[in-house]
């Protein structure tokens, strides 16, 4: 993909996550076709689809939870000590016999992470996620919007090279969405680790995303990638009102209709 | 709704919400009930009482309550009973262990891991419909006459709920936490841990309920044929010296011990589940 001369001296953006050639069959039912992907390091990255097109099989792949039928997929490996990934997953994830601070910590805890870099972690990323308040209160004393902001704190505290994000938001109402992507924009800004966010909202994707995926329907095959080329730090309500942004969206859209028929029928 | 009504409604609703004449009417006949409730073993108690002083029942098998109670502490000050009572807790609250915990690893073990299921379910299936209480001699048998074999006969009875509801407990947890665990590459002692046990301690707890009733009939019964001490010893003691008014004792004091485990079994398990949205 990056077959372009870099001029000599700038830094060379590094290749995170390579899928090569992937397949992948539930019986004989191919879920996903022959996809093939570079993600570069620091890459805000989505992929969107139609219902059905193996997006959420594909980052269960990343995230070492499904197995490849045949092809690679594959994140680099991290410096020694850190994680490859984080999975932040779509509904309730977190643990309700856990306190907010005990789900937060526990990527770092399985990771048997030294006591005070727990603290500080943790502390750290409650603070950001708003949550502070609530870190001794269990799951069902929060709204689903608070327990979403647990499972991206858990996520985060974790401190993987790549955030894996399985439609974190599409259990959400739409305001509440509206303000953790503004909240998740806001965290990612800080250290900008690569993502790879799964969703079905086109203007989900062009808010958050550098470049997205479109995908087919089944069997989900790679459509194409679109870069959006909109300058951050971003501010979620006022990119509405962005004209490119409406563009973007529109040419999206072009891209996805034939495939949100197709997987109708 | 007059305006006295509403003015004493808003006086009180900062503590109880309101009150409308419906619910005032459900409340009456809430008490009514608590007091018929109450009123109906004590008047049974009476008519005992006043029948056994009349001679209309025979005193030798069914002592008034006032002779029964007289027994009572009688028994408690000479610390026969305390001792009976004392040394029967002791072999519940062993048994218990021995049982309950091989039970919660067993149990979640099965829940978590499939071959652990398919070699250890048929085994309990298999032996899960003997009455436990046959099994008494066989006990006897290889453990003799001393403390173990009441506290294995304890344990048994306490094993197989407990076991059966972790696993229940285990595979009624979303599997969604299971890949949370996998993601976060919980070890699997990790997973054990800070997933299927406290995901499964509701169902868990469940069991332990059904084991502690099991436990003190059990306990009843190995101590009345193999015990020379214990609650059970002492109600089949009273019944071979025809010490009717004991034997009461012991029947009375046998359903307090039950009332106050569960009673202690509904507090631990309040506190248990205290992250449960209903608990």
């Amino acid at each position: 993909m990056s077959a372009a001369v870099e001029p000599a001296g700038a830094p060379q953006p590094r290749v995170k996550i390579r899928i090569k050639n992937l397949t992948k069959r539930f019986a004989s039912l191919a879920a996903i076709d022959d996809v093939s992907l570079d993600i570069e390091e620091g890459t805000f990255f989505a992929i969107v689809g139609p219902s059905g097109c193996g997006k959420t099989t594909l980052l269960r792949i990343l995230g070492g939870l499904d197995q490849v039928t045949s092809g690679e997929a594959e994140i680099s490996d991290p410096p020694p000590g850190r994680p490859k990934y984080s999975m932040v997953f779509q509904g309730d994830s977190i643990f309700p016999w856990m306190t907010v601070w005990d789900n937060a910590a526990y990527g770092l805890r399985m990771r048997k992470a030294p006591r005070e870099e727990i603290t500080e972690a943790v502390t750290r990323y409650l603070d950001r996620t708003g949550l502070t308040r609530f870190a001794h209160h269990y799951p069902h004393q929060l709204s689903g919007g608070m327990r979403q902001r647990v499972s991206i704190a858990r996520a985060f505290a974790n401190d993987p090279e790549v955030l894996l994000m399985d439609e974190p938001f599409s259990a959400l109402d739409e305001q509440n969405r509206t303000i953790l992507q503004q909240e998740l924009l806001r965290i990612w800004e800080v250290d900008k680790k690569t993502v790879v966010f799964i969703t079905h909202s086109v203007d989900e994707a062009v808010t958050l995303a550098d470049k997205i995926m479109v995908m087919t329907a089944s069997p989900g095959r790679a459509k194409t990638v679109i870069d959006v080329a909109l300058e951050r730090p971003r501010n979620v309500l006022e990119l509405r009102n962005d004209p490119r942004y409406g563009k973007i969206v529109y040419g999206i859209w072009g891209h996805l209709k034939d495939e949100v028929e197709r997987a109708r029928v | 709704m007059s305006a006295s009504d509403l003015a004493r409604v808003a006086k009180t609703s900062t503590k109880t919400p309101a009150i409308d004449i419906g619910e005032e009417a459900r409340l009456a006949a809430r008490r009514r009930d608590r007091i018929l409730s109450i009123a109906s073993p004590l008047g049974l108690l009476l008519a005992w009482e006043l029948a056994a002083q009349a001679g209309l029942i025979d005193v030798r098998f069914f002592p008034a309550p006032s002779a029964i109670t007289a027994k009572l502490i009688d028994m408690a000050q000479s610390g026969e009973l305390t001792e009976n009572v004392l040394i029967s807790l002791e072999r519940i609250v062993l048994g218990f262990l021995l049982g309950g915990v091989p039970a919660i690893l067993i149990g979640i073990a099965m829940g978590i891991w499939r071959p652990v299921r398919a070699i250890v379910d048929p085994l309990i299936v298999a032996t899960y419909p003997i009455p436990k209480s046959s099994l008494l001699p066989l006990i006897l048998l290889v453990f003799g006459l001393g403390e173990m074999s009441k506290i294995v006969m304890v344990a048994i009875g306490v094993f197989y709920p407990m076991a059966i509801n972790a696993t229940a407990g285990v595979l009624q947890i979303n599997q969604i936490y299971l890949d949370v665990g996998k993601s976060f590459k919980a070890s699997p002692w990790d997973t054990f841990r800070t997933i299927a046990l406290p995901g499964a301690l509701p169902f868990i707890m469940t069991g332990v309920k059904l084991g502690a009733g099991l436990a003190l009939i059990l306990i009843a019964l190995a101590e009345m044929v193999g015990a020379k001490s214990g609650i059970g010893y002492m109600i089949w003691s009273a019944w071979e010296t025809f010490a009717v008014a004991k034997m009461y004792v012991g029947l009375f004091v046998i359903a307090l011990i039950g009332f106050a485990i569960s009673l202690l079994l509904n507090e631990i398990e309040r506190w248990v589940i205290r992250w449960k949205a209903d608990a």
